[in-house]
């Protein structure tokens, strides 16, 4: 059992590791429509150099795709230079694009140049409310403290975001709280909310009839479009870099508020705008490669399937002998039982961002976590089904003359299976549920949609990764029901039937 | 056939048994009575080694139980418990033969040996194929003794087998029982705490008070030379009303 258990853990390692073994070009992208785009730009100039390139889509925030990137997970992406010397090398303050250069290159990074435009943090409301309370700059701010603000969680987090804002105008609102960004952009326009973070090339501005406000104590830094690349790019694969290189000064900023445009206001997909862009500034011909909604619903079914079967199968491999422990060694069975208990506590987002340096991005950190959250169910309810077995039934079997190994497999597991199996189930529709997390690190799955739809405001979207996930873990609760008819005992089943003709 | 020195047994500081030194003769019925918590249900799964002493030692044929030869010992014995202790998830048939086939004995032989207890213990072979709880009390007595003789023991020890059955059934058993031991010939201890049914079923009675042996013998010994006040009331408080009923 043990030996199985090891063979299905090296195949999460292998499955976590082989994404990266072929030499195709990996381009990763920030989960905002803009850095997707973009990601899609990058991809569509290496397949016209004739390279085999792909897209990891909107893998999550800064830190992710930076680290992402210096371990070698992704070969380039476009950063802006704002962000990184407020947020990854906050602490060597780079002041010059020189500085930014070298501390990139330390880490084996190649800052290629300025993709041509930049996108500037700004503070927005809705034109009319900034006419009807006065308010022109940031520092006006200051006259309003019951102004509902909402921000992107990174805006909320970030040194260069709301913290440093409110201490460098000392801003006095209370009511802040941290959104999804696009939800903000939908509170805002709803009336929910006054102020929120903006991107100044962002579709929604005009879209929504807001106002940028001016900065007038020249708090936010440049947020200089940048593309980055591995070093080591150039000699994996030196026509890449030069494919890549072409992005450099060829996107300004009303053509990138366009393109954002394309996609959050005339719904196209990233792919098709970046595309036409490609085909009409550069006149590059890329195939697109368009998906049909049913063709990307088996695709997502399948990466979902994959992420809950191969989690829980592993889980159950090595749950189950944990269990057995458990009941046998009743002192280690208590550290036991509290160690899986921890893992469960850990905050999904966060387990998953733990995982990332260590197994890298795509199903690995999501199969891992999926896998600790899969434990703890099991476990226990192995315990709780061994425990609860009577005593005068494992006497007899003792009495028989057993062994120990024979009364467990004959006698302890039959009658705890269905407690065993119960735990088994809770397990999968949490794993079913918790898998759409897994899109949050480039899983995939019904999660997929979900995030994108949120990102592009499109509920259709939205309930095509939500739907089949609920009921997929309806499906799963009803398929173990069904499986408890098989696999259980049936003496575990029958009620007790008194034969009155027959009383002995 | 065993042979108990000076055995002390306690749990959580309450004594179970207390310096009790007691043989059991092979090839006869031994049984153990006394009033509940007397240590007759510790004493009896000591034979198996289901309990360990405290201090003292059990011997079976001479030999003292220990974990070297516990289990070859369980494997000559036959055990039945109150309600029979079958394995709810397994049918009548699975419960007897799971050492057998456990011991991979042939299917043939096992077969042979399962119709030959039917017979034996009255149990119809149609039911062979219910679980325990398809079946009655009084079966899954059956269906447990079966079980117990499965592997033909040369010891059969009973807790309590007919404490959980109604009066009219356990009657029956008891001549079935009192049939059964005089057919086959072999050590029996049975614990009860009936001494009408202790009685009618043993050649020699144990009396257990408070962990300790009371007397030993037979009853018209227990009336006629009580070995203690405690004898005298436990016989008479066990003695039915039926005759001071009728009389009045």
């Amino acid at each position: 059992m043990m030996r199985t258990a090891w063979l299905l853990l090296s195949m999460l390692a292998a499955l976590a590791a082989c994404e990266r073994r072929d030499t195709a070009v990996i381009i990763g992208s920030k989960s905002f429509t803009e850095s997707v785009i973009l990601g899609e730009v990058l991809r569509g100039l290496a397949q016209d150099a004739g390279l085999p390139a792909r897209h990891q889509q909107a893998l999550g925030g800064t830190r992710l795709l930076f680290n992402a990137l210096a371990n070698g997970e992704i070969d380039a992406y476009v950063e802006y230079t704002g962000t990184l010397g407020s947020e990854i090398f906050a602490q060597q303050r780079p002041q010059s694009q020189r500085d930014l250069e070298d501390l990139l290159a330390a880490r084996g990074i190649v800052l290629a140049g300025p993709v041509g435009f930049q996108n500037n943090y700004a503070l927005g409301m809705r034109a009319i409310d900034a006419n009807r309370l006065g308010i022109g700059r940031i520092s006006d701010l200051a006259r309003h403290p019951d102004l509902r603000l909402r921000f992107g969680n990174e805006f909320m987090d970030r040194a260069d975001g709301w913290p440093g804002l409110q201490a460098a105008y000392g801003l006095p609102q209370r009511d802040v709280r941290g959104v999804e960004h696009d939800l903000a952009y939908r509170s805002l326009a709803a009336g929910d909310a006054d102020l929120t973070d903006l991107y100044t090339t962002d579709a929604e501005i005009d879209y929504y009839g807001l106002r940028a406000l001016e900065d007038d104590r020249g708090f936010f830094p440049r947020y200089e479009a940048v593309l980055l690349y591995r070093a080591d790019l150039a000699q994996r694969n030196p026509g890449a870099v030069a494919a890549l290189r072409r992005i450099v000064g060829v996107v300004d900023e009303s053509e990138m508020a366009r393109l954002n445009a394309a996609v959050k206001i005339d719904g196209r997909s990233e792919s098709a705008v970046a595309a036409t862009f490609l085909a009409e500034t550069m006149g590059l011909r890329t195939t697109l490669r368009t998906e049909g909604r049913i063709e990307r619903l088996f695709r997502h079914t399948r990466e979902h399937l994959l992420l809950v079967t191969l989690s829980l199968s592993v889980a159950i491999v090595v749950a189950l002998p944990l269990g057995i422990l458990a009941a046998r060694q009743p002192r280690a069975g208590q550290y036991l039982l509290g160690l899986v208990g921890v893992g469960q506590t850990i905050p999904a987002l966060a387990l998953l961002v733990f995982m990332v340096p260590l197994v890298g991005i795509g199903a690995g950190p999501a199969l891992v976590a999926l896998f600790i959250y899969s434990l703890l169910p099991i476990v226990r309810n192995t315990h709780a089904g061994l425990t609860g077995i009577p005593p005068a039934l494992l006497e007899s079997a003792d009495a028989l003359g057993l062994p120990r190994g024979a009364r467990l497999r004959r006698v302890e597991l039959p009658l705890a299976a269905p407690t065993i199996l119960a735990g088994i189930k809770t397990a999968a529709v949490i794993n079913v549920g918790g898998a759409t997390l897994g899109a949050l690190v480039g899983a995939g799955g019904y999660g997929q949609p979900i995030l994108t739809g949120i990102r592009l405001d499109d509920t259709a979207l939205i309930l095509e990764g939500a739907v089949p996930a609920a009921l997929l873990a309806v499906g799963a609760q009803w398929l173990f029901e069904r499986a408890e008819g098989y696999l259980l005992p049936a003496g575990l089943r029958a009620k007790r039937i008194q034969d009155p003709a027959h009383p002995l | 056939m065993f042979r108990l020195d000076d055995v002390s047994k306690s749990y959580d500081g309450l004594v179970a048994i207390e310096h009790l030194s007691l043989t059991i003769a092979a090839g006869r019925t031994t049984v153990l009575i006394g009033p509940s918590g007397c240590g007759k249900s510790t004493l009896l799964r000591m034979l198996l080694g289901l309990v360990s002493p405290d201090s003292g030692t059990v011997s079976v044929d001479g030999a003292i139980l220990d974990a070297a030869n516990v289990a070859s010992v369980r494997l000559r014995a036959g055990y039945v418990i109150q309600q029979g202790g079958l394995f709810p998830h397994l049918t009548a048939r699975q419960n007897v033969c799971l050492m057998a086939n456990h011991l991979r004995w042939p299917p043939e032989r096992t077969a042979a040996r399962l119709a030959e207890l039917a017979a034996l213990t009255h149990f119809s072979a149609d039911r062979l194929d219910r679980y325990p709880g398809e079946l009655s009390g009084g079966q899954n007595q059956r269906v447990g003794l079966m079980r117990a003789l499965m592997l033909d023991p040369e010891v059969l020890l009973l807790d309590e087998p007919l404490g959980a059955l109604d009066p009219m059934i356990r009657f029956e058993l008891q001549e079935e029982l009192r049939a059964l031991f005089a057919q086959l010939k072999r050590t029996v201890v049975l614990v009860t705490h009936d001494l009408a049914e202790a009685a009618y079923l043993g050649d020699t009675i144990v009396l257990m008070r408070r962990g300790r042996l009371v007397q030993q013998g037979h009853l018209a010994q227990m009336l006629e030379a009580p070995a203690d006040e405690f004898v005298t009331r436990f016989v008479r408080a066990q003695r039915s009303h039926l005759g001071s009923a009728g009389a009045s």
